[in-house]
């Protein structure tokens, strides 16, 4: 199970110059805003570097993340990523399946005990036992305890994984919780998103390898190179939002003409992630430039934040009721103290 | 439930709620009040009460000539605080969006940027507000904590919202939920504190306009 070449030592076995991968590593290390040094000192330590033992848990998921990683449209860079690492575990990806897959699960946790990095996509359902969801006779909070026990750290990829995503919408049948809320003595990153930016797991897990540490996270342990700053922040639509010009319809004079999507629900400016600047398919396009407003999918509970047309100024909450009610109980009020003022008044007026 | 959340959600619904209570509470109340009938005789020629009511209005809203020197910076001020806070309200789209969720209504909104200038303007004109009540020693004197606090959730939203426009001192998500939240305490004193003017301001003002007609008093 474990090889002890090199990265450099693979690519270079299967046609890839040195010089390729010392690109890659440049590529990976200014994504994620590295400081020059550390960009070079990247790309060095891939070639250097020996591939990393990984098992990848799929639970309460829809295989989009892997889609994102392995249908990316630069597969020359996020193939790569499967000569980086000795991808030992993966329901979709091997060809393994039965008790086959769950002895090569074992067998990789044996050989590289303390080393591995486990990565899990989907979120954990707890409620009943965890039996909404099991594999191989065993409940996905089983394998996770088990396969993570001696794991060097977790990556969670996508918003299920993160955060609990769309199992955990309300009214969460299954008790879906994510990753963080059942491990919380490994290192842990959560690399959201619905799906994720292949290149943000990409450049996470190459970190990883290269400087054998975790790189600089947000409070919701996000790498902050592609969380650090919001949608909004970066949105080419910017100056139309600063101008109050706002798209009043998906398809209206203002929406031909670029202008804010603000006011069609956009929860650019409340969700962090890279779209913005890496873009997706090989950096074509994002959503917002494809005319639909940002979701906000890589923020946890995105799915139970009042709609995702509903603009990010207006309440959650069931107004109507609540405030009518409450208008009724204060007319009621209102006649019931006046009633008492009048009673107060004749009483008095009557000398009594 | 993060900051944000709680702030558009639990926390306006609460608001609006008590808002609404509190202000139909006491316009009701005050409404159904037993009158005390006007012991003077109705003057010869007075005009019909509503004419009286709007006239009372009218003629308050600029000061007499006696007193238009000393009052001329407290007026001034108060026109422009009351016509920044209304511009910057009804003015800027977010907030168009947040009244069209409650009402169905929507209107064309003004530039971000002018509404950031008229908002720092009203700031400048609280501020004065503000000077003017510490310094006056009568003002000073007659000034109570519902002045102060009443002046306090009426800066907050502005201030703080001027942040969140502008996306200054913390991340977006904070400076909108603390925006939000500011509104919600506003809403929360409006009723039960000075702010109640705005509505109570056309009833004192015309009763006034109909106590003076009846009694001949000309306008």
């Amino acid at each position: 199970m474990t090889d002890e070449r090199t990265i450099g030592e693979l690519l270079a076995q299967r046609g890839i110059s040195r010089r390729a991968l010392l690109k890659y590593g440049a590529y990976l290390g200014a994504l994620m805003a590295l400081p020059p040094w550390q960009a070079r000192a990247l790309a060095e330590g891939l070639a250097n570097a020996r591939r990393q033992s990984v098992i990848w848990l799929s639970f309460q998921e829809c295989t989009g993340c892997t889609e994102s990683l392995t249908r990316s449209f630069t597969p020359t860079i996020e193939h790569l990523i499967f000569d980086l690492i000795s991808l030992d575990y993966h329901e979709t990806l091997q060809a393994a399946s039965g008790f086959a897959a769950e002895a090569a699960r074992l067998s990789a946790m044996r050989a590289n005990a303390g080393k591995y990095v486990v990565v899990v996509d989907g979120s954990v359902p707890i409620k009943d036992g965890g039996v909404y969801a099991t594999i191989a006779g065993k409940t996905n909070l089983e394998i996770l305890r088990e396969t993570t026990a001696q794991a060097l750290a977790v990556i969670s990829v996508g918003t299920c994984a993160s955060f609990g995503g769309i199992p955990h919408a309300d009214p969460n049948p299954t008790g879906a919780v994510p990753v963080s809320e059942i491990i919380t003595d490994k290192p842990l990153i959560n690399i959201s998103g619905c799906p994720p930016i292949p290149e943000a797991m990409a450049g996470t897990i190459a970190y990883l390898i290269t400087f054998g540490k975790l790189p600089d996270l947000d409070e919701l342990k996000r790498p902050k190179s592609f969380f650090g700053e919001t949608i909004h922040d970066r949105c080419y639509r910017r100056p139309f939002y600063d101008k109050g010009l706002f798209a009043k319809s998906f398809d209206d004079e203002g929406a031909r003409r670029g202008w804010c999507l603000y006011e069609l629900g956009c929860k650019g400016p409340v969700t962090y992630n890279a779209c913005p600047t890496v873009k997706w398919n090989g950096g074509v396009s994002f959503p917002i430039q494809s005319g639909h407003g940002c979701l906000g999918c890589s923020e946890p509970n995105f799915w139970d934040k009042g709609g995702f047309y509903h603009p990010l100024s207006t309440s959650t909450g069931s107004l109507g009721k609540s405030v009518g009610a409450a208008a009724a109980i204060g007319i009621g009020t209102g006649v019931a103290a006046a009633m008492v003022a009048r009673h107060r008044r004749n009483k008095a007026s009557r000398g009594e | 439930m993060d900051l944000l959340d709680f702030a558009r959600g639990p926390a306006l619904t609460t608001a609006l709620s008590v808002f609404a209570f509190g202000v139909a509470w006491r316009l009701v109340s005050l409404w159904l009040l037993p009158w005390a009938r006007d012991p003077s005789a109705r003057r010869e020629g007075a005009r019909p009460a509503w004419i009286g009511a709007v006239r009372g209005f009218a003629r308050h809203l600029w000061p007499r000539k006696p007193f238009a020197r000393a009052a001329m910076v407290t007026t001034v001020n108060g026109y422009v605080m009351h016509f920044g806070l209304a511009i910057v309200f009804f003015g800027l789209a977010q907030h168009i969006l947040f009244l069209r969720g409650l009402f169905g209504l929507a209107w064309p909104n003004l530039p971000s940027g002018l509404i950031s200038g008229v908002a720092v303007v009203t700031l400048g004109s609280l501020a004065l507000a503000l000077a003017r009540r510490l310094t006056d020693p009568v003002l000073r004197l007659i000034s109570t904590f519902n002045d102060y606090f009443s002046w306090l959730v009426t800066f907050l939203p502005i201030a703080t919202g001027l942040l969140a426009v502008s996306h200054l001192g913390a991340p977006y998500p904070t400076l909108l939920a603390v925006h939000l939240l500011s509104v919600s305490l506003l809403l929360i004193w409006f009723p039960f504190g000075k702010l109640m003017h705005s509505f109570l301001i056309f009833v004192t003002r015309g009763e006034t306009g109909i106590t003076y007609n009846r009694r001949g008093v000309v306008l």
